[in-house]
């Protein structure tokens, strides 16, 4: 990175033991590289990847979420991935009531041999997150419309009425 | 002479203060659909602040020494700068503050404005609303000034949070009210010292199929209905006649009311113990029993049978949730960091 | 939590050390990090020092928990578990995060990687805290064994368990056992004869008292786990009774009806409408062809049925499903041949004279239907010249990217068995010659003395359109001879195509039903490349020979020796250890909604009506934690990866996220109490 200022997505993947987790593996082995934005998360398979773990991610300040599984009708676990191909389906549907930029939000399938489309995956979500700035979920209720401010005038008045009544 | 008999009535008499923010009032009137029970609760306690049935000033309980009322029960939302004070100041004077109901609990229906900025919120309050005749535009201001000084008005937030985003809370009593046999079990539990582990929910760890008498086989979704498009009988699970029944995921407690007569559970309860977002539950639990591999038609299933995810999901929740409401177009995002 | 973690991290001599300031990252996760009682980095942790090291702490400093940040845990988790157990630190307290494959392999930029690291140390200290002692369990071994395939590997990974001792089922989809290697003539390089070799081993497993032959029959489905599996068998019908049948072969003579042999003879030959695949078939029952048979068709003939002595002709014979239990699996279902008429340029199928690897292969047999002549289609003409094509859909992007490893040693041995019985010149067209074994490159010279012709370069296409009255009549291979930079145009009487070998068409299928999953050429995925060819990623289930990739007959032979050597160890054992990652319903607050129910492919999940609560079976639980992830009460924990785990390590990866503090409490719960809070209620 040249400029050392310059926005750099964080980014959380959840990956499935047998197929993008090895390729990920795959993509380290054969020196492929990618991105050093995003944060590898092992699951057993990617059935297990609970919608809560997405949020907690996007809550936790993750400016994108990568769900990766095996191929469809490839899983180590016979047809699990399916159900994680549901739930992203739901997951994404309700983030985008939620007002979250559907790039934020990935599903990638990819075999334990395919370290180059995994790494060329990885590449892409973080080119398409870059130029959508920091997400900062937690910004949306920090400053909380001058709160701050708000309290603080509440004490002043509740002082003054005080001073009135006594 | 005065300050001997106060202590003296402590000694036999807790003191009680129930406080109303941002919620409908439901949950004040529950507490007294634990009927002729009310006058054993006013025999055990001496309610010392309770604005909507007795006179006492917020200065009174400034006044009060930290820690001095033995139970709070707190019902409603934080939506504006005054009930954050009141919040405050009743966590910093009771020994027990309780969240009672679902909107202390996880916001409730009015977390749903989460949805939407506090702009959209005054733009719909104070302008589209049908029987809003607001020509001058008017919106509520913090401050307007005054020949006698200025006059406040609390600040409207942007964003909901419950009683526990705002302060320690030390148990949750669910519900849209609170059933009075709930809350009847709360006071014994409180008069009698039995109280569980702080930060409890009040209530049986489990969901409410527990207490729902229709029978439940294994789940395979093609469809999501609306209850108008369903004429349930009385055997059948609703989820599996297509319904989105929140009473999977949805704690136990009300006897199943809701599906007893018909209708789906909608959640206000909120979830079990352990469970770290409840509509993250029902999205998982109802997308695995989806019975399709194709992404189109699973797309399709979710978009046709689910209009309104957040909601179905969030019903009660919202506020409460990892999310806790719609990203804003400004604020927090594009905001440099560090 | 009072735990004391121990991170150590690795330098991997520069693997991780020349882009991750290991260091450094120690030196921050001691400071940084609560709860870390020691930080180091070391060279190479997996050595035995650094395991030492490991231990040694552990004792020393009476660490609960370790964090070591190197390699994959798909290579060093155990070696790591295993250091943690001799310093009697349970070894599920150990978490090994990713450094290399995942953060310094992968990146260029030193300062980022580094923080990557980081990130990634933080996220299984976090994840380390939350992990619980698991104890793996005990399951006995059922001592039989199922071998699927009859070819050479298979054969050999059975005799090896039933010489054993141990009983074997032999499951086999073609009437007889034998594979492959029973079409072929000679092998290479030694010449002996193929049938020589291989027809002993088949009778010897036909007559195995411990070996249960399941020929014409197919795997229909599988349950259970290392050391016992149901296994559902479908047993074709051969409208034969295997009983009675005592393989005279007077059915066959007898039959009225002959049809092309496309499977044994690849076309070549002929075989009747009940037949033994070959004279040497194991078992010798023959099958009636329901496609051929003229009862089948019309109704009438049962020709067999009146010849038969024993009465053993069946029409109504039905297929059946058995259903056996096995403590281990070892697939050895070989390859296919590709189909050539794929590449059209070479005119297989549309040009006679141009003939398929496996067709040349029963021709040049002495059993097969030319009685071993090398002769044209006119079944006459004796070739004056032969090209033999190589790579025909291997190593070419637009049909197999792989090299089928056996071809160029087959190509030799035609060109050989050419020289040997005609007076013929042989061309070999190769890309590279690849004669890589014992005995391969002496063969390749023998050859080349033998005054076989190699062209190197790519052909690109077989024509009969003569240009030159001396090209008439014969098939023109047009090449461009790499070596000496130039086109060819070389006409020649016949040409051979060495196709290449393909996974079976249904292998991923098989596969899914024993729970391994296919490369992306469709090969069978072994556990390890190297380290481990034979095992997979479910246990129990091993494979051998072609279906694991492409490879020769001693490579094959070897695999099902490995196979039979891995079941053996595991029944001579007794009992195998299951890991303790599986998920499990807490009962009391199961409310019975059945969402789980049906979510799991493994079928361990039940629902018991009296208690109205749903139950995980342990020992059918795979741990893929599906369940988990739905559970709309979050009543179904998974071990190991438990939901505080994951959360605690996102928390841990996203350590440096929100710099102005991210609105959460600790626990992960974001509706706990924990935004920053003005105390503006006066005290």
């Amino acid at each position: 990175m040249s400029d050392k200022n310059a926005f750099e997505p964080k980014i959380i993947g959840f990956m499935c033991n047998w197929c993008s987790y090895r390729a990920a593996d795959l993509a380290g082995t054969a020196r492929l590289k990618y991105p050093p934005n995003i944060r590898i998360i092992r699951v057993m398979c990617s059935g297990r990847i609970d919608p809560t773990f997405v949020l907690n991610a996007f809550a936790r300040g993750a400016d994108a979420v990568m769900v990766a599984g095996c191929h469809p009708g490839e899983c180590h676990y016979v047809d699990q991935n399916y159900k994680a191909m549901r739930r992203y389906a739901m997951l994404k549907h309700t983030l985008t009531q939620m007002g979250l930029e559907p790039e934020r939000f990935r599903l990638v399938w990819a075999s334990a041999a395919e370290g180059q489309q995994l790494a060329e995956a990885i590449t892409q979500l973080v080119e398409a997150v870059r130029p959508l700035g920091p997400l900062h979920w937690s910004g949306n209720w920090e400053e909380n419309g001058h709160r701050h401010e708000a309290l603080e005038s509440i004490l002043k008045e509740h002082e003054a009425a005080m001073e009135v009544t006594e | 002479m005065t300050t001997t008999a106060t202590q003296e009535t402590t000694k036999t008499k807790g003191k009680l203060a129930l406080y109303w923010a941002a919620s409908c009032g439901g949950c004040e009137i529950a507490v007294l659909a634990i009927n002729e029970k009310i006058l054993d609760v006013a025999a055990a306690f001496d309610i010392v602040f309770w604005p909507v049935a007795v006179d006492a000033k917020v200065r009174d309980v400034e006044k009060m020494p930290d820690k001095s009322i033995d139970v709070c029960l707190f019902n409603g939302g934080i939506r504006t700068s005054e009930q954050e004070y009141m919040a405050q100041l009743l966590r910093k004077k009771s020994k027990v503050l309780v969240a009672f109901g679902s909107c202390a609990h996880e916001g409730c229906i009015p977390g749903l404005a989460n949805l939407s900025s506090r702009e959209e919120v005054f733009e719909a309050a104070y302008a589209q609303g049908d029987s809003t005749e607001n020509p001058d535009g008017v919106r509520p201001q913090h401050e307007t000034p005054m020949p006698e000084g200025p006059l406040y008005l609390p600040v409207f937030y942007d964003t909901l949070k419950t009683l526990d985003q705002t302060v320690p809370v030390d148990y949750y009593l669910p519900g849209c009210p609170p059933e009075a046999e709930n809350i009847w079990a709360a006071i014994t539990a409180i008069l009698e010292g039995k109280l569980p582990p702080a930060g409890s929910v009040i209530g049986p760890n489990t969901t409410v199929c527990d207490e729902c008498p229709r029978k439940r086989t294994e789940k395979k979704i093609k469809k999501f209905l609306r209850t108008y498009q369903v004429k349930p009988d009385e055997k059948t699970c609703l989820l599996e006649l297509g319904l989105v029944c929140c009473g999977i995921a949805t704690r136990a407690g009300c006897g199943a009311l809701c599906p007893k007569v018909n209708s789906p559970c909608i959640g206000c309860h909120g979830p079990n113990d352990g469970v770290h977002d409840y509509g993250a539950r029902l999205m998982s639990a109802l997308a695995s029993v989806i019975d399709s591999q194709d992404p189109e038609e699973i797309d399709q299933i979710i978009r046709e049978g689910i209009p309104d995810p957040v909601g179905t999901f969030y019903r009660f929740s919202l506020a409460g949730s990892q999310l806790r409401r719609r990203k804003k177009q400004v604020a927090g995002n594009g905001v440099k960091r560090g | 939590m009072a735990e004391k973690l121990g991170i150590y991290v690795c330098h991997c001599g520069s693997n991780i050390a020349g882009m991750v300031d290991v260091e450094e990252v120690a030196r921050w996760a001691g400071k940084q990090i609560a709860d870390v009682a020691v930080a180091r980095d070391y060279k190479f942790m997996c050595s035995s020092l650094g395991q030492q090291m490991i231990e040694e702490d552990i004792r020393k400093l009476g660490l609960t928990r370790v964090v070591v940040a190197a390699c994959s845990p798909h290579l060093h988790e155990k070696t790591f578990r295993r250091a943690c157990a001799n310093a009697k630190l349970n070894p599920y307290l150990c978490q090994l995060t990713n450094i290399r494959e995942h953060c310094s392999w992968v990146s260029t930029d030193r300062e980022a990687a580094t923080a990557k690291a980081k990130a990634l140390v933080y996220a299984a200290a976090e994840r380390v805290k939350w992990q619980q002692p698991l104890e793996p369990m005990p399951v006995k071994v059922n001592p039989r064994t199922l071998v699927v395939g009859g070819g050479i590997a298979g054969l050999q990974a059975t005799l090896e368990l039933a010489d054993a001792g141990y009983e074997v089922y032999l499951v086999e989809r073609s009437p007889s056992i034998g594979g492959h290697m029973a079409q072929f003539d000679k092998t290479f390089p030694t010449l002996d004869c193929s049938a020589c070799i291989l027809t002993p081993k088949m009778s010897e497993v036909g007559q195995h008292e411990r070996v249960r032959m399941l020929t014409y029959s197919e795997l229909e489905e599988v349950s259970g786990s290392v050391g016992h599996f149901r296994v559902k068998i479908r047993k074709k019908a051969r409208y034969v009774d295997e009983n009675l049948c005592t393989g005279c072969g007077i059915c066959v003579e007898k039959c009225p009806r002959k049809v092309i042999d496309h499977e044994f003879e690849a076309g070549l030959g002929y075989r009747k409408a009940i037949y033994t695949p070959f004279p040497q078939a194991v078992p010798r029952i023959p099958v009636i062809d329901t496609q051929a048979c003229i009862y089948f068709e019309r109704g009438k003939c049962r020709a067999c049925e009146k010849v038969c002595p024993t009465n053993a002709i069946a029409f109504d014979q039905k297929d059946e499903t058995i259903e056996i239990d096995v403590g281990n699996i070892i697939l050895a279902t070989g390859w296919k041949m590709f189909d050539c008429r794929r590449l059209p340029q070479y005119g297989y199928g549309r040009l006679p004279n141009v003939y398929t690897n496996l067709e040349f292969e029963r021709l040049c047999n002495a059993a097969g239907p030319t009685g071993g002549k090398i002769v044209l289609r006119d079944r006459k003409t004796e070739p004056r010249s032969v090209a033999i094509i190589h790579c025909v859909g291997s190593r070419d992007v637009k049909t197999n990217e792989y090299c089928s490893a056996v071809c160029c040693m087959a190509a030799l041995k035609f060109g050989h068995l050419v020289l040997e019985k005609t007076k013929a010149k042989v061309y070999s067209f190769y890309i590279d010659m690849r004669t890589n074994q014992k005995g391969y490159e002496e063969f390749y010279q023998r050859l080349l003395e033998e005054g076989m012709i190699f062209v190197r370069g790519k052909v690109a296409e077989v024509t009969d359109a003569a240009r030159l009255p001396s090209e008439h009549g014969q098939l023109i291979v047009q090449v461009e001879d790499t070596l000496l930079g130039k086109q060819r145009r070389i006409p020649v009487d016949m040409v051979i195509l060495m196709g290449a070998m393909e996974p079976q068409a249904d292998a991923k299928e098989l596969g899914l039903k024993c729970g391994i999953s296919c490369s992306m050429a469709g090969w069978y995925t072994e556990r390890h490349p190297k380290l481990d060819p034979v095992a997979t990623m479910t246990d129990g289930v091993f494979v051998a020979g072609v279906c694991q990739g492409p490879k020769d007959i001693p490579a094959s032979v070897a695999q099902g020796a490995a196979a039979a050597a891995r079941v053996q160890a595991l029944i001579t054992k007794g009992t195998v250890m299951i890991e303790p990652v599986v998920a499990s319903i807490n009962e009391e607050a199961c409310s019975g909604c059945r969402i789980c129910n049906n979510l799991c492919p493994f079928n361990a999940i039940e629902y018991d009506e009296d208690k109205g609560v749903s139950r995980v079976i342990t020992a059918m639980c795979k741990g893929c934690g599906t369940c988990v992830a739905a559970c709309p009460a979050g009543v179904i924990s998974g071990a190991h990866f438990s939901n505080q785990q994951i959360l605690a390590e996102i928390q841990g990866a996203l350590w440096d996220a929100n710099p102005n503090g991210n609105g959460l409490g600790g626990d992960g719960h974001a509706s706990s109490a924990g935004d920053t809070q003005p105390s503006l209620v006066a005290g």
